[in-house]
């Protein structure tokens, strides 16, 4: 038998926090060392999965099935493809960016580092599985560790917002689960491969299945769309189901922002993409220009909110809306058209999904990075108004943040450029007007980035923020790496790309309307 | 009127006041004698339906009223107990005080 | 191919590759980073030569592509390329990079960020050039973007200075507007070519298959598709070229230092869009079979050209910093150019262009001897008889106001302007553009002289010759020259001025009519042939007479008598108030865009906050209370309603239970009695029972 690869590996923070809980409580600095330590072996076990990967085939790999609860249909079902292979890859690049970010953790940091570890464990285990039960387990299950997190070591509104993250996450769970509920019911299967392969005429089918004759069969088909859509719309967020987002952003500590905007966002993109595109493509189809004007809100009207912000932890909040408003526009672009013709715009859009989600979870987990040291130095604030002229006693720290803060925007040369040139030129052949709208947003970006450079770090030296002291050694070299990648990915994506190619191709057949 | 009708009217006359004397009374030792005077109505009941019914040879009445003299005694000596036990608890025989079992 | 086009590579990454070493240098380490900068660009300068005489050789564009990322089983591609306009460029960005580069070693030697500015010119150099060799357009975005970058660096680069980090944000945005244009023609030019390469043996997007399909295919508003391409791609053009109405960012841009300025807003960033469209041109002018006269695209560009140099011209005429005038004359120059290309084509477009480079540097980096030597006064009104002072500045000074006034024969301005000028005249479609060149250079002299009477004839009015500042508060000039006369340069930024007044004087003559060598190496032509059109020395003759007339009007109203004090005010003030105040806040475009742009960005922006507080959370909230009022309900269902019904029937039944109980008195006799009277019941019912 095959090692059970994608099991060990979610298995792996499980153990990391049971590690972490085991070390006494009081000892302050042992915990984080300890699980920086183990975040790094959990990314190199996720970089041997890279190496590991054939990069030639789109198939679904290191399947590990086996038989689970017969009677209900359930399989243990683990694979992964490019896909999944890429929201590992930058969970386990994201994790020790949050732990390096919650390095001035006092109270209970062993358990807090134990969370968090949980918190990847459930993710792991989210984008590994393959059966409607198993996935939803995890799906539900993470959002425990957010919500302890949040609320414990979060600033003074903590409380509301985790409960307000947690209740709506929840209610859009909910209606996923009635939808897969009536789902099963009627194809007496729970596996989203087999979901996917039954072609585009099981879900009409679903109304007569039911038995439930006096329903239309298309409405129904569209509520379970509905329900579907909800669920992952609220995780994003697509905006008008983004509400709970900048309070638990801004009052979670910065390393667990830095998660949660890292890698926790992406669960929505991956069920968007695994779930709801291959599954309701004629839906998505027939709800086209509503998702896309979705889509275009999401990117320009979080790019004007963040504008108007003034705490730094909100701006970047709606930030992270923004960027990934660019994949979801991509993604119901990508229900465009079966013609043959528009194939390469098609494999350009997900390439460019795929590159995005990976370049924004590295650029954003940064930027909170930053915005951590930057509340530890200045005692805790985080408005824009409270700082100016930092670059002048420290300009490596404004170097840095610097290039992260143009990776956001963007810029050539950096991770955030080729992901949304990819998107841009596959989505404008397929919705002309939707992606010269959303232009709008790469304007507004540019603004409010610009201004945040603007009124921190130049301008006059804030006589409270006399005192700020410039990267450390320590933390130079932590910086090192994750602005490294940031060219290097900027400059040469086809070592992502590469490994993704075969399955950007096999996705693009898949989806049948 | 014949002669198991008289003792027939005899013994009834003996249990209703027996039965009276059992229900009203309130030294619980007129209650006994009540009580005595009942089963000896029941003895002479016996005793007639005995003589006045078809003649046998087995003494079946005679021995039910032997039997029941004996019980008699015997539960009178025991509801004699019972007062004088009572009596050094309370050092009243009157029924009337003795309701501590009251629901 | 000859190595050169495979090493051309090098000419941008010799820069990049210093900027990126300086980048980790500390602080202290100047020389070293000046040095870097200086050698990497004297190596790209080298191999620019090199690829100049390979170019010489072979006018057709020579390419080498490779493939950059996949997606799907797509590639794509980038490359570089050498023609003669890549050539030219190469040439002119080294050269007077490099003499910038060494201009820079004197100018900021007391500033303390001195390494980081060396860092960010290698940078600047590196994207630059790296625009100019690009073979594909979306590399040519690329390093578009990073010289975007940089140039919002160097604004800014005394940051402290609120007004400098504004002014970068103001350049960085107002040219990303037009980038957003040439992000959406970049990605429909993909969609249709289905190469963003321009040379490809045939494939390419600029070759003769691909612009034949785009030059027929019509579009919205009957445009071809070849020309909403270009025009799309012309929006990125105006934002960096600071065309009419993406201009505003130029003038701002002068908080920057001087070198700055000069090299990269008057000779080459800017020049970047007139490049860009010099470089699609195959695509601007293509047009469909039938059609004769110039495309849509080309004409667009003409017009916003004409616009652009004749508002640059008017705006210049009332402006008092020294560098202003400067700035707002190269908004009216970069006009000029694309008059020159809309009207002319890609030779005379790029022959302005490559001698405004010379000349406006010269300029600039003359303004900047000046501002030096004056210890960091800037306003005109300020200065006075410099000439006394400064002769060698004055003297190169002048020779650059001339060439930009376009001074008859002997100056390379003059052959450049002449050039646009023509072909202005020549054009089908209207004459008006070259009316409004024609005022424009009227103009252009005129202000020219202006600024030289005022800044170098007269008399010194520099207050108590002392250090005033009047615009730069952090010039480090302020802080490292104490008061004395104003003083020449040392030689380390002299130099590079005589230099470049060479080339303001020699460089024309690549491009008279007699000998039009820089317009055939163009074209591609091998022979120079002498040009025999008709009107040739009519327009030279009218140019002649425009630019001597504006000179003398110059002269007329600022030179004759020199001005007495700073506070006097311009003849022309005095003249026209109302109109003077109008030109000198050039239009008031500045604060309409504010009134209108920039506040409704605000408003937007907070309108989709308040949208964000009240509608989207206000639903949830609504939601929320509509659940609380459910579990109210429920609560009070609970407790009220279940718990009332339950407790009252237990307490009724408890009454009954207590009733029951009081049948136990605990009195034996009582029971009897109850015997007794059941038995008797139970007689009377048996006997009535039986005998019914």
């Amino acid at each position: 038998m095959t090692f059970p690869a994608l099991t060990a590996l979610t298995l792996l923070p499980v153990a990391a926090a049971a590690v972490l809980l085991l070390l006494p409580q009081s000892s302050s600095k042992l915990p984080r060392v300890i699980a920086a330590a183990l975040s790094l072996l959990i990314l190199a076990c996720t970089l041997l999965l890279w190496v590991r990967f054939d990069h030639t085939s789109g198939a679904l790999q290191f399947q590990e099935r086996h038989a689970w609860i017969p009677a209900l249909h359930v399989e243990y079902r683990l694979a992964i493809d490019g896909l999944g292979l890429i929201m590992l890859l930058l969970t386990a690049i994201v994790v020790p960016i949050g732990i390096a970010a919650s390095w001035r953790t006092k109270k209970r940091s062993s358990l807090y580092f134990a969370l968090v570890f949980l918190l990847q464990a459930c993710m792991f285990g989210t984008f590994t599985a393959l059966n409607f039960f198993h996935w939803f387990i995890f799906w539900e299950l993470s959002l425990i560790p957010a919500f302890f997190l949040i609320r414990l070591w979060g600033g003074k509104l903590a409380g509301p917002a985790a409960t307000q993250f947690l209740v709506y996450t929840m209610v859009g769970s909910v209606t996923m689960l009635l939808s897969f509920l009536a789902i099963y019911l009627a194809t007496g299967t729970f596996d989203f491969i087999e979901l996917a392969g039954r072609g585009d005429s099981f879900l009409p089918g679903v109304a007569a299945n039911l038995g439930w004759q006096h329903v239309n069969p298309q409405h129904l088909a569209l509520v379970l769309f509905a329900g579907v859509f909800l669920g992952f719309a609220v995780k994003v967020p697509l905006i008008p189901f983004h509400t709970w987002l900048p309070a638990a952003y801004s009052e979670a500590p910065s390393g667990v922002t830095a998660i949660l905007t890292g890698a926790m966002s992406k669960m929505g993109v991956y069920g968007f993409l695994r779930i709801l595109l291959p599954i309701f493509a004629p839906q998505i189809h027939k709800l086209q220009t509503p998702l896309l004007w979705i889509s275009i809100a999401t990117i320009v009207l979080s790019a004007f909110a963040a504008l108007a912000q003034k705490d730094l932890k909100r701006i970047f909040a709606y930030s992270s809306i923004n960027h990934l408003g660019y994949c979801l526009l991509a993604a119901f672009a990508l229900v465009r058209t079966s013609d043959a013709a528009l194939l390469p715009e098609q494999y350009a859009a997900f390439s460019g999904i795929l590159l995005q989600v990976l370049s924004h979870a590295i650029t954003a987990a940064t930027i909170f990075w930053f915005i951590s040291l930057l509340e530890n130095r200045s005692a805790g604030t985080r408005l824009l108004t409270d700082f100016g002229g930092l670059r002048r006693i420290a300009p490596v720290f404004a170097g840095l943040m610097g290039i992260a803060l143009f990776s956001s925007l963007g810029l050539p040369g950096l991770n955030g450029f080729p992901g949304e040139f990819l998107i841009f030129k596959g989505t404008f052949p397929l919705v002309p007007w939707a992606a010269s709208i959303s232009v709008l947003g790469l304007l507004i970006t540019a603004v409010f980035i610009l201004g945040v450079i603007q009124k921190v770090f130049t301008g006059p030296l804030q006589p409270e923020r006399a005192v700020f002291p410039d990267l450390t050694s320590g933390e130079r070299v932590s910086f090192a790496p994750v602005v490294a990648l940031m060219f290097v990915l900027g400059l040469y994506p086809q070592l992502v790309l590469g490994a993704l190619n075969s399955t950007v191709i096999s996705y693009v057949h898949q989806l049948r309307f | 009127m014949t002669g198991l009708q008289a003792y027939l009217l005899l013994s009834s006359l003996l249990f209703a006041i027996g039965l009276a004397g059992a229900l009203t009374r309130r030294n619980a030792i007129l209650v006994l004698i009540g009580i005595e005077l009942m089963l000896n109505a029941a003895n002479i009941n016996f005793i007639a339906f005995w003589h006045y019914g078809p003649a046998t040879t087995y003494i079946t009445g005679v021995m039910f009223a032997i039997f029941s003299i004996s019980v008699a005694a015997a539960e009178a000596a025991v509801g004699l107990a019972i007062i004088v036990a009572a009596y050094r608890h309370s050092h009243t025989i009157d029924l009337d005080s003795m309701n501590s079992l009251k629901g | 191919m000859t190595w050169i086009v495979r090493y051309v590579c090098l000419i941008p990454a010799l820069p990049m590759l210093a900027a990126g070493i300086s980048a980790l240098l500390p602080q202290r380490s100047r020389k070293p980073a000046a040095g870097l900068a200086i050698v990497s660009m004297a190596a790209s300068f080298a191999l620019a030569l090199c690829a100049f005489a390979a170019a010489l050789s072979n006018p057709s564009p020579q390419v080498f592509n490779f493939s950059w990322l996949q997606f799907g089983d797509q590639t794509l591609a980038l490359g570089w390329l050498l023609d003669p306009l890549t050539a030219v460029m190469l040439v002119m960005v080294t050269f007077v990079g490099l003499l910038i580069f060494i201009y820079s070693t004197g100018y900021m030697e007391h500033d303390e960020n001195f390494t980081r500015f060396f860092c960010f010119l290698a940078l600047f150099a590196g994207g630059m050039l790296g625009v100019i060799i690009a073979n594909s357009l979306l590399l040519l975005f690329m390093c578009w973007e990073i010289v975007g970058l940089t140039s919002y660096l160097l604004i800014g680069f005394w940051y402290q200075n609120p007004r400098a980090a504004a002014a970068a944000k103001k350049a960085f945005i107002t040219t990303r507007i037009g980038d957003l244009g040439f992000l959406i023609g970049m990605v429909w030019l993909y969609a249709q070519a289905h190469t963003l390469l321009f040379y490809d043996s045939g494939r390419g997007a600029l070759e003769a298959g691909a612009v034949s399909h785009l030059a027929v295919t019509t579009t919205i508003y009957g445009l071809t598709l070849s020309s909403a391409i270009g025009l799309l791609i012309f929006c990125g053009a105006m934002g960096k070229s600071g065309q009419v109405p993406l201009h505003v960012w130029l003038p701002d841009a002068m908080e920057g230092p001087t070198p700055v300025s000069a090299l990269i807003h008057a000779a080459t960033m800017v020049a970047a869009g007139v490049f860009l469209i010099a470089r699609i041109y195959p695509l601007m002018s293509a047009h469909g079979v039938e059609v004769v006269t110039p495309t849509i695209a080309l004409q667009v560009v003409t017009w916003v050209g004409a616009i652009t140099a004749l508002f640059g011209a008017t705006v210049a005429v009332a402006q008092w910093d020294i560098k202003r005038i400067l700035a707002y004359s190269t908004v009216s120059q970069l006009g000029y150019m694309m008059i020159g290309l809309g009207v002319g084509g890609p030779a005379v477009g790029m022959f302005h262009l490559i001698t405004h480079a010379f000349f406006k540097a010269l300029l600039f980096l003359g303004a900047g001897s000046v501002i030096h030597g004056c210890s960091g006064e800037q306003d005109i009104r300020r200065m006075g008889g410099l000439r006394k002072y400064m002769p060698l500045t004055f003297l190169t000074y002048g020779i650059g106001m001339l060439a930009l006034s376009g001074f008859p024969l002997v100056v390379s301005g003059f052959w450049s302007k002449d050039a646009i000028l023509y072909s202005a005249h020549h054009w089908s479609v209207s004459q008006l553009p070259f009316y409004i060149a024609s005022l424009g250079a009227l103009l252009t002299a005129f202000y020219m002289t202006r600024q030289v009477c005022y800044v170098f004839f007269g008399t010194l009015r520099l207050p108590g010759h002392g250090p005033v500042s009047h615009s730069e508060p952090d010039s480090e000039d302020t802080r490292h020259h104490g008061a004395g006369h104003p003083h020449e340069s040392p030689a380390v930024m002299t130099a590079p001025l005589a230099i470049l007044a060479f080339f303001a004087f020699a460089l024309g003559f690549l491009g008279t009519p007699l000998w039009p060598w820089f317009q055939s190496f163009l074209n591609g032509d091998h022979s120079v042939a002498a040009e025999h059109e008709p009107g040739l020395v009519a327009t030279m003759a009218a140019s002649s007479v425009i630019a001597l007339l504006g000179i003398f009007l110059g002269w007329l109203l600022y030179g004759r008598q020199s001005i007495a004090t700073c506070e006097a005010p311009d003849v022309l003030e005095r003249a026209q108030p109302q109109t003077f105040r109008v030109l000198h806040q050039a239009y008031f475009i500045d604060a309409i865009y504010d009134a209108t742009f920039v506040r409704l960005t605000r408003w937007t922006a907070k309108l989709a906050d308040l949208l964000d507080r009240f509608l989207f959370h206000g639903i949830v909230q609504a939601i929320s209370f509509g659940v609380l009022g459910l579990a109210w309900v429920d609560s009070f269902v609970d407790n009220y309603v279940v718990n009332f019904g339950f407790d009252s029937s237990w307490r009724s039944i408890s009454m009954g239970g207590r009733a029951m109980a009081a049948l136990q008195g605990g009195r034996v006799q009582a029971y009897l009695r109850y015997i007794g009277l059941a038995l008797v019941a139970l007689v009377l019912y048996l006997l009535w029972g039986v005998a019914r």
